[in-house]
């Protein structure tokens, strides 16, 4: 059984990392999880760059939050991606295989996947 | 919505919304009867507002004119012969007791049941997006049931966000465990 033993030796390892995220300046990957959001396959989308970023080594860069709708329901899984000093970068349709091309490319690598951006789906 | 479970995560996002400090998701199956009650102790809503979010074309969002998260979960109920019903108590009426109660019934044996889902993985995407809000779930099944309080975890975390990744995947194994005693 998952005991609260094992949570407070979580909150042990983890005391000393809180301090490094409060000043963390990195990319920020907001999903859109309002109700169209949701129908159309947001949750795994998120569940994916939360998986993802922490599997890379990226959760001391990069922090994935939630927002409401963005106001373009029509593409949506909707994926923001914000960087100091970058335009804001908006991926559209998105999917769990998808976001993992985003982390390795985009979040990883520095290079925007350009075929998932609103700019290339929209017509 | 493919999955109950997306309907339940829609609708405590507006719990949350409304400032609620505790949402308590709650899932009681009794025989064929689901029922599912999602309460909050947010600004609630007024009488006016209660009648109204039924209606597809009411909606508290600005980038347009629709909100389909209540009714569609009246249509997921009522498509089983089920029904929703919705309870309010503005702060404004009472500051001590406010608050928004949803409940909706379910006949699991209907054709048109909507099946559950990943209930966990809701919860879990709850609390990844809202760390500093609490949530109580209870998933209870012929006696025997599934529970988290986030006030219990957060006694313990003390500074620690719900939200950093080993800890939700500790929540992610004490739900898994708890549904394999369920089953």
């Amino acid at each position: 059984m998952k005991s609260l033993a094992e949570l407070q030796a979580i909150k042990n390892r983890m005391k000393d990392r809180v301090v490094l995220r409060d000043g963390m300046e990195g990319a920020r990957v907001v999903v859109g999880m309002a109700t169209c959001g949701i129908a159309a396959g947001a949750r795994p989308v998120l569940n994916a760059f939360v998986e993802g970023v922490n599997k890379e080594g990226l959760e001391g860069k990069v922090s994935v939050t939630q927002t409401g709708c963005i106001g373009i329901c029509q593409y949506e899984p909707v994926v923001e991606v914000f960087e100091p000093g970058k335009e804001k970068v908006t991926y559209v349709k998105m999917n769990p295989e998808k976001a993992q091309e985003v982390i390795e490319k985009h979040l990883k690598g520095g290079q925007v996947v350009s075929e998932y951006t609103i700019g290339a789906v929209a017509v | 919505m493919k999955e109950l479970s997306l309907n339940i995560l829609d609708v405590a996002e507006n719990s949350v919304k409304a400032g609620a400090s505790l949402t308590q998701i709650l899932l009681t199956e009794q025989g064929n009867v689901l029922t599912l009650e999602i309460v909050d102790d947010g600004c609630g809503m007024s009488e006016d507002i209660v009648r109204s979010v039924t209606d597809p074309f009411y909606t508290t969002r600005t980038t347009r004119k629709v909100g389909m998260g209540i009714p569609l979960l009246k249509l997921a109920c009522e498509q089983t012969d089920g029904s929703l019903a919705i309870s309010s108590v503005t702060q404004e009426s009472d500051p001590v007791n406010h608050g928004t109660h949803v409940t909706a019934t379910f006949h699991t044996d209907h054709i048109d049941f909507t099946p559950l889902g990943d209930v966990s993985a809701s919860v879990l995407t709850l609390i990844q997006g809202h760390p500093d809000t609490d949530f109580l779930f209870r998933h209870q099944r012929d006696g025997k049931s599934v529970e988290l309080d986030t006030r219990e975890l957060r006694e313990v975390l003390e500074d620690v966000p719900l939200n950093s990744y080993d800890v939700m995947e500790w929540i992610r194994g004490s739900l898994q465990e708890q549904y394999e005693m369920l089953s």
